[in-house]
């Protein structure tokens, strides 16, 4: 963000004589080189590798051979790939702006500076983003028990049924608190260093004009943090299309509940590592990282369009 | 319990059972482009030595490599445990697809063996005198491993089917011991009803067990031959189980509790879970994972769908097969034809497992074995009794892995949801059929 200008607009000048540009891109690509080096071998090349893959089927009877754009054609016609997609984006739908609106809150809480003990709030809400996700399941699924675990344990002391966290129709919300408690954390501090950077003066002047709180939070620090809004949302957006440790672990408690194409990078797990199928696989995972970058990319523009 | 040790058996116990998924592969190819090897060939490479890398899981291999390299000091066994069950065929296809890093022996349960067999992924150890031990297994285990003329692998252990039941449990609530399946329903109703918490067994969809019941009850959904294949959940033995198995479900009468678990060892242990039926290399399990109740448990035949038969079924087992990629082939071959039809059979019988050779299933020692776990017990005739009455007929699918893995999404959803458990394997069949044309096979439903 801090990138000196300079030197860019230097770069993208395009009207200057040849052997003279020539000298300065070289110059450039040195400094580039290293960059550019590791980039393409561990960005491209893994991407350039799927793409060929996509274009090739390999059968266990009759091999390897090659068909085009057929495995594309048969992945937008995929029930159980457009099954999985529906499922992560209902959990975007519902998921996503519940964590968010509880970090945007907290993140408010913490800046209000009406907060007895702030430093120990803001480290708990934290502390669970330094769990690894794993962990967290394996915590969270025994809790879900309704057989031996924590819920099972609620029923039988008190004598009720409640429903069974990790039941067809439940599991899918049992999954977004999970992820809820995970980020709301990271979301939180997101939003808190983005309130600290605003200037004070404009409180106080807000406070001069006669503003209350709550004013101030909507005509000031809302404003000034829609940049980090819009990044932590598109986050999300990547990260619940991503959907993949939640759902593989909790299985093993629910395996009938949790089909092996749950979510689209399950879907593509099984199809690798149960099913050999790499080449549809690879195809599976181009669409899906297409269809994310487009919903990433339209929610980036209309942010910070409403953003100028 | 230590982890590794809960994955391991949860590799021996989750689905499976010998098969004829070899028998049923490429019995088109009658004869072996591979030269003969005879014994003097195989007898100088352990002279000379070398090393062996094998890829297994079976524990009791751990003691016969100590053997083996102490009668041949000039030979250097490497076993490495690369995952259970279908973590080691994905580790083994992709070192095969690789061309790079493929072991010399690899052990491979029996319904796995026919997709490495048709990919000519495996050598034919007919060449290297494997054929003439037909004779030394049991029918069920030396069908599951050969094909036509070629032997695809050297069968190293076995699981006849066996129901285990908690003797206490049942004495206790004076329920009588079911010798049918119908009497089986009776009984589960009867436990529920003298106490909410005892369940006749636990069941949340396994493909293993629900194949192995199939058989049993005589279906032979899946007929093989070649390239071709049949799929069909509705014949007449499909039917008597799913009806079965249907009242159970709709009754609720199964515990909702996974193979394997924390919660399973602990229903095994507390009486909740009243009988067990699986393979019988389930005892070594019962002792080491189930300490608590040592003396609860006894062996009794399979339920019988017909009262006074005596069918069975395998649910299990596995073989030691060389990938036709690794090196040191007669290296391989000699320590796969020690650790299976050799001195390596009574050491791991000694270890717990159950063998699949005919002179030691027969033999006095090993049928009079009595069980203290077992209160005394001698389990083993009834387990050889079952591993004779197998029929050997059944075949599984040569991709049999991957339709395993996809019982859950498709048949599973009987387990928790209105679909009934026929129209639950008629979409695990449709499922299976799908990804069979996917993969060029001619599948006919």
């Amino acid at each position: 963000m801090t990138t000196p200008q300079p030197p860019a607009t230097a770069e993208r000048s395009p009207a200057r004589p040849s052997a003279k540009r020539d000298r300065r891109s070289w110059t450039g690509w040195g400094f580039i080189g290293p960059f550019a080096a590791v980039f393409a071998l561990v960005f491209l090349a893994p991407i350039g590798y799927s793409v060929y893959l996509s274009l090739f089927r390999d059968q266990l009877i009759g091999g390897t051979t090659f068909v085009g754009l057929d495995n594309y054609q048969q992945a937008l016609q995929d029930d159980q790939f457009w099954a999985s997609l529906g499922r992560v984006s209902a959990f975007l739908a519902v998921q996503v702006p519940v964590m968010l609106l509880i970090a945007l809150f907290v993140a408010l809480a913490l800046d209000s500076g009406r907060l007895y003990g702030k430093d120990f709030f803001r480290i708990s809400i934290f502390l669970p983003y330094a769990v690894p996700a794993v962990v967290a399941t394996l915590m969270w699924g025994f809790m879900y028990g309704s057989q031996f675990g924590l819920v099972g344990d609620i029923n039988d002391a008190l004598g009720v049924s409640l429903p069974d966290p990790l039941s067809t129709e439940l599991v899918l919300a049992s999954i977004g608190n999970i992820v809820t408690w995970e980020f709301v954390g990271y979301n939180m501090l997101i939003f808190y260093s983005a309130l600290r950077v605003i200037p004070h003066s404009l409180y106080e002047a807000a406070e001069i004009d006669g503003a209350g709180q709550f004013r101030i939070v909507t005509a000031i620090k809302l404003p000034a943090i829609r940049g980090a809004l819009v990044i932590a949302t598109i986050f999300s957006i990547i990260g619940s299309f991503q959907l993949f440790n939640e759902p593989v672990i909790l299985r093993d408690l629910a395996r009938n509940a949790i089909t092996t194409d749950y979510t689209p990078n399950f879907y593509t797990y099984s199809l690798s590592f149960d099913g050999q199928q790499h080449n549809y696989s690879a195809t599976v995972a181009i669409v899906m990282g297409l269809i994310t970058m487009v919903i990433a990319y339209v929610v980036q523009l209309r942010g910070m369009r409403k953003g100028a | 319990m230590p982890m590794n040790t809960r994955r391991l058996l949860r590799g021996i116990g989750i689905v499976c059972a010998l098969g004829l998924g070899a028998t049923a592969c490429g019995s088109d190819e009658g004869g072996s482009s591979q030269k003969q090897v005879s014994a003097e060939n195989i007898q100088a490479a352990l002279k000379k030595g070398g090393t062996l890398t094998v890829w297994a899981w079976e524990p009791t291999l751990k003691q016969v490599v100590a053997d083996f390299e102490k009668k041949y000091p000039a030979v250097d066994v490497k076993v490495a445990n690369v995952g259970t069950n279908s973590d080691a065929y994905t580790a083994l296809s992709n070192a095969i697809s690789a061309k790079k890093g493929v072991p010399d022996v690899a052990q491979i349960e029996y319904y796995a063996l026919g997709q490495y067999a048709l990919t000519k992924g495996l050598d034919d150890l007919a060449p290297y005198g494997a054929d003439k031990l037909a004779g030394t297994y049991s029918p069920g285990p030396w069908n599951s491993v050969t094909s036509g003329k070629a032997v695809y692998a050297l069968p190293m252990d076995a699981g006849p089917m066996a129901m285990f039941y908690n003797k206490k449990v049942f004495d206790k609530h004076k329920v009588k011991v079911p010798a049918t399946w119908d009497e089986y329903v009776e009984a589960a109703r009867a436990l529920q009803k003298a106490d909410p918490k005892v369940y006749i067994a636990n069941d949340t969809g396994d493909a293993g067990m629900a194949t192995s019941m199939l058989w049993q009850a005589g279906s032979r959904p899946y007929t093989v031959d070649g390239t071709k294949v049949k799929i069909d959940f509705s014949d007449a033995g499909a039917r008597k189980y799913t009806e079965t198995w249907q009242k159970l479900l709709d009754e609720k009468l199964l515990a909702p509790v996974t193979g394997w678990t924390d919660a399973w060892y602990k229903g095994l242990g507390d009486g909740s879970l009243a009988t067990l039926t699986t393979g019988a290399w389930m005892p070594a399990n019962f002792t080491t994972g189930v300490k608590n109740a040592s003396g609860d448990w006894r062996a009794a035949p399979l339920p019988q769908w017909t009262a006074g038969d005596k069918a069975s079924a395998e649910n299990g087992g596995s073989a030691l097969a060389l990938p036709a990629l690794g090196k040191n082939k007669e290296l391989a071959y000699a320590f796969t034809e020690f650790a299976n039809a050799g001195e390596g059979v009574q050491a791991r019988i000694k270890g717990g497992a159950f063998p699949a050779t005919t002179a030691d299933l027969q033999s006095d020692a090993f049928q009079n074995a009595e069980f203290p776990y077992f209160g005394g017990q001698k389990a083993n005739k009834i387990f050889a009794e079952s591993a004779a009455n197998v029929a050997d007929d059944w075949s599984y699918l040569p991709y049999q892995v991957y339709a395993n893995s996809i019982f859950n999404n498709t048949a599973g959803k009987a387990y928790i949801s209105k679909t009934t458990l026929a129209q639950g394997l008629k979409s695990w069949q449709d499922a299976s059929v799908k990804y069979g044309t996917e993969q060029g096979f001619t599948v006919e439903k």
